[in-house]
């Protein structure tokens, strides 16, 4: 979840303002009136230097809302003609995420820099530190010669005054590959051909300027159609609504479903056909095999870590069963994966049994959109029970716990978890592919996102609460050995 | 002395909109005022309906007090200003 306070309230209640404008008589019109409806003549300018500016802003995430790219703008289409076009749209793209540069501060760039905290000091640790070279005294104080830099931030351990910072761009920071930079404009964009959708950085602006591209439009058109539609729900959505998931299944109904699937379903035949897996490789002598249920990481080994590959379960992802499973009973349905994060939308745009992806926040908008009450609702039960560990692949250690509990010999698995993809843990990774060893460990669980699903991008509550939400549920669910 | 009433709104509209994040409350209210505060989770205050104000969402109460847009500092404030009435 993202801690970004009103930047992710701005992006909701726009969500549930194109929402509404779509159940509304006048699409295209009330969708043109959204920035002026949350930026009104005479309203006290709550963030930017004036009026004109926050309703430009607020534009360009409608755009976004409506799933087009910002970067693409002509600023002469006005919203009721995206409306329009989001209308006659049939087909949804493959590039997930999109940049605001309106709204992206062009933030000062990334780099080592010496304040006015420099004393000037004799000793000059900062200078005797820096393996590079990069620092000389000028006038009596530290300069850094960003030529030279390399960013190992020696200097900033060493200054006993504290006055050499890192300036941070969060966005870049928050990226574990590298894939969004400030291009020679200065202002941040995103290279498709290094990104692996994890979505750190629509979390990690603070201005809220990188956006999903969402595909609610296409949904809710689906759900007017004669077509059936059906919500596949992610095993992390628990706890990410008030009530229980069967609560939570009349309410997605109400909302304009017409069935709704566990994907712990699907979770329970990825553990299962894991666990055979795992033992068959055991047996021909492998020394570890990694997991294959997270999007983001799939995304990291197709563009980064091809060498990784070998050592990649061929178990295909919760989501994958599910789909496989709805379109056999309802072969001319409508699918929408209901996700915790922006990489299954990539996931989703690869299977063709995926028709649409949505996110917690945009299921969260369409409730508050069409008024329901989840906590007043009775409860529907689903035709498929889901175990108790296929419930838990939501968290970090859960899909792992579940490969071990599908083995007659729970022992023969020495798990190792990578919560959470970062340089560092990327790095790790290269080194299991490379050595073909992983010490002491023979099962490689990897989450994409710190916490695993919990910790999605798109989440609506905070992890520890979920955590504890899903545990007190599953608690009374049966064990996979059992299904 | 009578006891401040804190109460959470739990509608799916608070929770979505930002209430979920609220919940931090539940640790630091009675660490911080013992039971000189009665916090509770309140099952839909009816504010969101009043001219479908969703907008300033997530909403906590605070005796008569409505917070909006809540937030656990805006909640904290209110409460040091109720007791302070007293």
């Amino acid at each position: 979840m993202n801690n970004l306070g009103q930047a992710i309230h701005i992006k909701k209640e726009i969500l549930v303002r194109i929402i509404k404008a779509f159940l509304s008589d006048d699409f295209e019109h009330q969708t043109r009136l959204i920035p002026y409806d949350m930026r009104p003549k005479g309203m006290e300018v709550p963030y930017r230097c004036c009026v004109y500016k926050e309703r430009a802003i607020i534009k360009d995430r409608t755009i976004a809302g409506l799933g087009f790219p910002i970067e693409e703008d002509d600023e002469r289409v006005s919203l009721s003609d995206y409306a329009k076009q989001a209308l006659e749209r049939t087909q949804v793209s493959e590039k997930n995420l999109t940049v605001l540069q309106t709204a992206c501060k062009g933030c000062a760039t990334n780099r080592i820099y010496v304040t006015d905290l420099c004393q000037g000091c004799v000793a000059r640790p900062c200078q005797s530190t820096c393996k590079f070279g990069a620092i000389s005294i000028v006038n009596g104080r530290s300069v850094i010669d960003d030529a030279k830099c390399k960013k190992c931030q020696m200097c900033i351990s060493a200054c006993p005054y504290k006055a050499i910072v890192k300036i941070s761009v969060p966005c870049e920071d928050s990226c574990p590959v590298g894939a969004i930079k400030k291009d020679e404009t200065g202002f941040a964009s995103i290279d498709y051909d290094k990104c692996i959708n994890c979505g750190r950085c629509t979390a990690a602006c603070p201005f809220g300027a990188v956006h999903e591209r969402s595909q609610i439009i296409d949904i809710l058109k689906a759900m007017k159609s004669d077509k059936k539609v059906v919500a596949m729900i992610a095993p992390s959505i628990m706890g990410q609504f008030p009530g229980n998931i069967y609560q939570l299944k009349t309410a997605i109904i109400n909302s304009g479903f017409d069935d709704v699937y566990e994907v712990a379903q699907g979770a329970d035949i990825t553990a299962n056909t894991e666990a055979k897996e795992f033992t068959e490789r055991m047996e021909n002598g492998q020394n570890f095999m990694t997991t294959s249920c997270c999007a983001g990481y799939n995304q990291l080994i197709k563009k980064h870590l091809p060498e990784i590959k070998p050592f990649v379960s061929d178990t295909k992802t919760p989501l994958y069963y599910t789909a496989e499973i709805v379109k056999k009973e309802h072969p001319d349905a409508i699918t929408v994966f209901v996700s915790p994060c922006v990489a299954k939308r990539a996931e989703g745009f690869e299977n063709p049994n995926v028709d649409f992806v949505m996110n917690y926040e945009e299921l969260g908008a369409l409730f508050v959109a069409k008024k329901i009450q989840i906590l007043d609702l009775e409860e529907s039960k689903y035709i498929v029970e889901s175990s108790k560990q296929g419930r838990n692949f939501g968290y970090s250690g859960g899909v792992a716990e579940s490969v071990k509990k599908s083995l007659k010999d729970e022992d023969a698995v020495k798990p190792c978890i990578i919560n959470g993809l970062n340089k560092d843990s990327i790095k790790q990774l290269k080194k299991y592919a490379t050595n073909g060893v992983c010490e002491g460990c023979n099962l490689v669980e990897v989450m994409c996102c710190e916490g695993g699903c919990i910790g999605g991008n798109a989440t609506i509550n905070n992890q520890k609460t979920a955590k504890k939400l899903i545990d007190n549920f599953t608690q009374n669910s049966e064990d996979i050995s059992k299904i | 002395m009578t006891k401040v009433e804190v109460k959470v709104c739990l509608g799916t509209t608070c929770f979505v909109m930002g209430g979920s994040n609220l919940q931090e409350l539940n640790e630091i209210i009675p660490q911080k005022y013992g039971d000189k505060v009665e916090l509770s989770a309140a099952n839909c205050l009816g504010l969101c309906s009043i001219n479908w104000e969703y907008s300033k969402a997530p909403y906590v109460k605070v005796n008569e007090e409505v917070v909006s847009e809540a937030t656990a500092e805006k909640v904290l404030e209110e409460i040091e200003r109720q007791l302070a009435k007293q």
